[in-house]
């Protein structure tokens, strides 16, 4: 799915990294727990999380993922909006909650296209 | 031979904010010398991991990276208090993190095994009251 997609998917506004917006992510996980995410994550190119701290975007570029969803309209620092650009993720925020959000991406498709998790 | 190529950091333990800073310093550049994807991230995973509990275990430290001919080394050492028991600390699940840290998203035992796991060798030479240095090795 193209990550342009998923911002249509979950009507959210785009905070960086429209340069991207034509890449394409196969799964997405779910989390506020950054140690989870580091632990559990394999090729999840989407962080969708209601989490804010600058340790999410470190977190994901850590994991080599592509993009990270704020949920719940929750409004991200200049440092987390910073850090993305610099990392080269695009980050954006929905109004969604988690619940909602993930369930609008599975639904779409996400994660199962090509049957991984 | 060549130089090997080092790099040092010093990771503050005051800032939660700027953990991980080295990591990214060193992923971003392991990027540009153009090694392979699949080294960079358990480096750049292991790195980060043990970056994190100086900062919310130790008062931060430093950091240490260097690359040789056939695997990448990073040495973090702190002085702060020092595990107990390896053993235990070693165990997923376990940790000593409160729920403030928690709340920061940290804190769910999984750091130390995700070293392990991520790397070819690690060694932890802690001793309470004295401090904790762990050594990873990432085969090239
Ligand atoms: N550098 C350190 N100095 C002192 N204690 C440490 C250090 N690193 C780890 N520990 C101890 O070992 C425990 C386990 O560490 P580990 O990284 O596995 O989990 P965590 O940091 O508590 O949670 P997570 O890594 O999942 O966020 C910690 O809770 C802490 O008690
Ligand atoms: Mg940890």
């Amino acid at each position: 799915m193209k990550i342009g997609k998923i911002q249509e998917l979950l009507g959210a506004q785009l905070l960086c990294g429209e340069e991207h917006l034509e890449s394409e992510v196969y799964a997405a996980c779910v989390s506020d727990m950054m140690s989870d995410v580091l632990a559990f994550v394999k090729d999840q190119g989407v962080l969708l999380t209601g989490l804010l701290n600058s340790q999410v975007i470190r977190t994901a570029n850590m994991m080599d993922m592509v993009c990270i969803v704020i949920v719940r309209n929750k409004v991200p620092t200049e440092e987390m909006v910073s850090l993305a650009e610099d990392s080269g993720l695009v980050l954006m925020r929905s109004p969604l909650r988690a619940y909602e959000a993930a369930g609008a991406l599975y639904l779409a498709g996400l994660g199962r296209e090509v049957g991984d998790e | 031979m060549s130089e090997n190529i080092r790099f040092h950091f010093d990771v503050d333990g005051e800032n939660f904010t700027s953990a991980g800073e080295a990591s990214v310093a060193v992923k971003k550049k392991l990027r540009q010398l153009g090694y392979p994807p699949d080294v960079i991230r358990k480096v750049s995973i292991a790195m980060y991991e043990g970056e994190i509990n100086m900062v919310i275990h130790a008062d931060g430290g430093t950091a240490d990276v260097e690359v040789r001919d056939d695997e990448i080394v990073i040495v973090l050492a702190d002085h702060g208090p020092g595990i107990p028991n390896v053993e235990l600390a070693m165990q997923e699940g376990y940790s000593t993190a409160r729920d403030n840290i928690r709340a920061l998203g940290f804190g769910a035992g999984m750091g130390l095994p995700n070293m392990k796991k991520y790397t070819d060798d690690m060694v932890i030479d802690t001793e309470v009251g004295v401090g904790t240095t762990i050594t990873m090795k990432v085969n090239l």
